[in-house]
């Protein structure tokens, strides 16, 4: 078992794989990422809406409405690939103890919420013209109402903890149990009965004309490249919080203080 | 291009609000969130400074 001192003790030279587990090598390392993620995202997000709104046709039976598709599948994939993250790194944190993984884990969460919930929200408009129905109380709509609630929960958790490493590890514990639900949702269609339709992407193809399959996937590189910026962006404030008695936090701050007045 | 003009664009066949109403709410909702990002960096970066603060408070005056 590693205990937080094995990776506190200074960059181990032939495990460099470690280096950046210390919060303050990983935070300028994030810094410097953020923009070119964002910059990715504002560009793939662009040439995707119009691929998708303006170059890809109107669909046979749903005419227009289908090309909610185009946001509606890349969130609700990230919704659950957030949270297989967000267990991995809580797991991570739980045994290996390192301060950073458990970081992450907390970094994920409210981004997970986030697309879980414009999962459901950009699922309802589109099932309101397609079903007749905003909601219905079916496998996949049910498991990922739960999604939300399992993000909200960690969360909330969190929050009521006031020791940060006894907020880690509940929080880690919580994360875990909840994982099952993850293929749950993505198998649902499968497993039951449901008015959801059937995966758009499996191993025997898509099952859409080329332009939309391109526009589905620009938007699902788009959305990714937001949302990992969007959860470092999170991660080097929870860094900056947790570390700020360090000396390295306190020389950033003189250092950006020097530079420009304003703190944002 | 598979519109006619901005109108038949806007209108999306009849489903605008549909789709609008799921790209508007997505795109608000990520801009809502660089800005309660914007706002937890700076509240981290206040509480950095409080932390320095009540360091110097503590050191014996030299």
């Amino acid at each position: 078992m590693f205990t937080t001192s094995t990776f506190a003790a200074g960059l181990p030279a032939g495990r460099p794989w470690l280096r950046y587990a210390a919060p303050q090598a990983f935070f300028p390392l994030a810094g410097k990422a953020i923009p070119w993620l964002l910059g990715a995202a504002l560009l793939l997000a662009a040439f995707g809406l119009y691929l998708g709104l303006l170059a890809a046709p109107p669909d046979r039976v749903q005419g227009d409405a289908y090309r909610i598709i185009f946001v509606h599948v890349p969130v609700a994939w990230l919704s659950m690939l957030i949270y297989l993250a967000m267990a991995f790194w809580a797991a991570i944190g739980l045994v290996f103890n390192t301060r950073l993984s458990s970081m992450m884990a907390s970094a994920l969460a409210p981004s997970g919420a986030l697309f879980t919930f414009l999962a459901l929200w950009t699922g309802a408009l589109w099932g309101r013209p397609t079903w007749g129905a905003w909601w219905v109380w079916d496998a996949r709509l049910t498991s990922e109402l739960l999604l939300l609630f399992l993000y909200l929960g960690f969360m909330a958790l969190q929050a009521a903890l006031d020791d940060p490493r006894r907020a880690d590890r509940a929080g880690a514990l919580l994360a875990l149990a909840g994982v099952v639900n993850v293929p749950v949702i993505y198998f649902s269609v499968q497993w039951w009965n449901t008015l959801h339709q059937g995966a758009t992407l499996s191993a025997r193809g898509a099952s859409m004309a080329p332009v939309m399959l391109q526009a589905m996937l620009v938007m699902t590189l788009a959305l990714w490249a937001y949302a990992i910026a969007a959860v470092l962006q999170r991660l080097r404030g929870i860094v900056l919080k947790r570390e700020r008695h360090t000396a390295w936090v306190q020389a950033y701050l003189k250092e950006i203080k020097e530079t420009r007045h304003d703190l944002g | 291009m598979i519109w006619d003009d901005w109108s038949q664009f806007l209108a999306m066949g009849g489903y605008a609000r549909y789709v609008w109403g799921s790209f508007g709410v997505v795109l608000a909702a990520l801009a809502l969130e660089q800005l309660a990002l914007r706002l937890q960096r700076r509240d981290a970066l206040n509480a950095a400074s409080l932390a320095a603060l009540a360091r110097q408070a503590q050191e014996p005056l030299s």
